[in-house]
């Protein structure tokens, strides 16, 4: 019921771009019909398989290095507690720098290969990651955080066995906000200097006049990051039974 | 065997001029306690008398503002958590571990690897009526069950000197009633060293050896009887009924 209620909305809306595209009114270049953008999908399908890979992998890495040093952070921060005072305003920072302005610098840094695209995936990935984490480490009861002293537990087995089970439902709402945030990340990284991708593609297409192009890389860059979100969502279903059972319950 | 005169001189648990303050309030005033070895002694009183505090500075969880909480001799907290299991109000048990992982935890706060922790509980389950729901998550488990769980939790690592807080205040009365019977006879199968903390009168005169009533806050010890009664007992027995309106007399002047 509920997917069906979702599918019904996105019906809506595919007629309701294809009804305002068919006006007079409205220029061929500002806005291609599905019917156009399914046409683009269709004709230039090899060109688009290419450049979506090379993007998909820009993500899919530039999440991996985001969850690995967003987690390992979180986790240093909330051991050291030094640590989490003297690096959280940084954390916070980092977050409102404006990526348009870094990317170019990040090109300059790393020059035009994958490199300024894993950067920026990952810096604007680790944060929803770390921050969310974070909260999660601290979810646990303190009661319960006596009662593992009084049974003697080290710091690290109060980790292992309250604190990250505790945290791991924060945590997959950061990766969820993450999974979503990370093909911008990708398609950032690309205009600011690349020579593949889909994010150039659609760069290159509109400077070009290609609208239905553009369109149809628009539709596999937000396809992507539905289809990222939904395998979190399903990881988080695997990892965390005991949070599914007791919502049914 | 040991008689009474050549056993060591130290109480298992004991308490002398203990005082407790946060900020401007006094939790605990110059409680004096002494509980002997095996021996099953009640705490009771009202709500806020600081019953809880009490535990927690047994436990080594907490320390006095002024005198001495010692156990098995020893005043340092570390020693205290090492001698002390502490079951606290709720049972706190983790819900993404199976019921004989949580039994099992702390074996495994202890240096047990998980597998020996789990195969040390996994007896025991039958005994305590768990059997078959080892592998259940707390989530599918009875009030009852769940708290049986967290008491075998701090059965397990076998130490001398069991701090029970309100151990069935979240259970309805019937249940509640079923458990205090099963709690008896696991402390008469497994006899320790016992400081339970109840508002419970009729609880404490029940389970107990020796009730000791606390007065609200500041908590202060006001009176202390003997449960001369032989084991088993039952609830209806008119001489648990007496010492229970003695008791409530007490607590209520």
């Amino acid at each position: 019921m509920r997917y069906l209620l979702a599918a019904l909305l996105v019906a809506l809306f595919v007629l309701a771009w294809q009804g305002i595209a068919s006006l007079d009114s409205v220029d061929d270049l500002t806005l291609a019909s599905p019917v156009e953008t399914l046409e683009a999908l269709r004709d230039d399908r090899d060109l688009l398989a290419d450049n979506a890979w090379v993007t998909l992998v820009e993500v899919l890495l530039g999440l991996a290095i985001a969850v690995a040093g967003g987690v390992l952070l979180a986790i240093a921060m909330h051991l050291v507690r030094p640590l989490r005072d003297a690096a959280y305003p940084l954390l916070v920072a980092s977050q409102a720098i404006p990526i348009v302005v870094l990317a170019p610098i990040f090109v300059l840094a790393f020059d035009y290969g994958i490199g300024p695209k894993l950067a920026i995936v990952a810096l604007i990935c680790f944060f929803p990651i770390t921050v969310n984490l974070l909260d999660g480490l601290r979810s646990a009861p303190p009661e319960l955080l006596k009662l593992m002293r009084s049974m003697g537990a080290s710091r690290l087995r109060t980790l292992r066995s309250v604190e990250l089970p505790a945290s791991l439902p924060f945590l997959f709402s950061g990766l969820k906000v993450a999974a979503t945030v990370s093909v911008i990340g990708a398609v950032f990284g690309e205009w600011a200097g690349a020579e593949e991708g889909l994010g150039r593609l659609v760069l290159l297409g509109n400077n070009q006049l290609q609208t239905p192009r553009v369109y149809a890389g628009i539709v596999i860059l937000t396809l992507m990051a539905v289809w990222l979100f939904c395998v979190v969502a399903l990881a988080e279903r695997v990892a965390i039974p005991w949070n599914r059972k007791e919502e049914t319950a | 065997m040991q008689t009474e005169a050549e056993a060591p001189a130290e109480e298992p648990l004991s308490l002398t001029g203990v005082t407790r303050r946060f900020g401007a309030v006094t939790a605990l005033d110059a409680v004096e306690l002494d509980v002997r070895a095996g021996e099953i002694l009640a705490i009771v009183g009202p709500s806020g008398c600081g019953k809880s505090t009490l535990l927690e500075l047994v436990a080594g969880l907490q320390e006095p503002d002024a005198g001495a909480v010692r156990v098995a001799g020893s005043t340092a907290a570390a020693e205290r958590r090492a001698l002390c299991a502490y079951m606290p109000q709720r049972d706190l048990l983790l819900p993404w571990r199976d019921a004989l992982g949580n039994a099992a935890l702390a074996l495994e706060c202890q240096g047990v690897p998980r597998r020996a922790a789990r195969c040390r509980a996994a007896p025991l389950f039958e005994r305590f009526g768990l059997a078959e729901f080892e592998r259940a998550r707390p989530a599918a488990l009875s009030g009852g069950m769940r708290q049986r769980v967290a008491f075998l939790r701090t059965l397990l690592p076998g130490r001398p000197v069991l701090l029970l807080d309100e151990p069935f205040g979240a259970l309805d009365a019937i249940t509640r009633l079923d458990m205090q019977e099963w709690l008896a006879d696991a402390l008469a199968a497994d006899p320790r060293t016992v400081l339970l903390v109840t508002h419970d009168v009729e609880e404490a005169v029940f389970l107990a050896d020796r009730v000791t009533l606390l007065s609200p806050r500041p908590g202060r010890v006001v009176d202390e009887f003997a449960v001369p009664l032989p084991r088993p007992r039952t609830v209806t027995d008119r001489e648990l009924l007496e010492l229970k309106a003695r008791a409530l007399e007490a607590l209520r002047p």
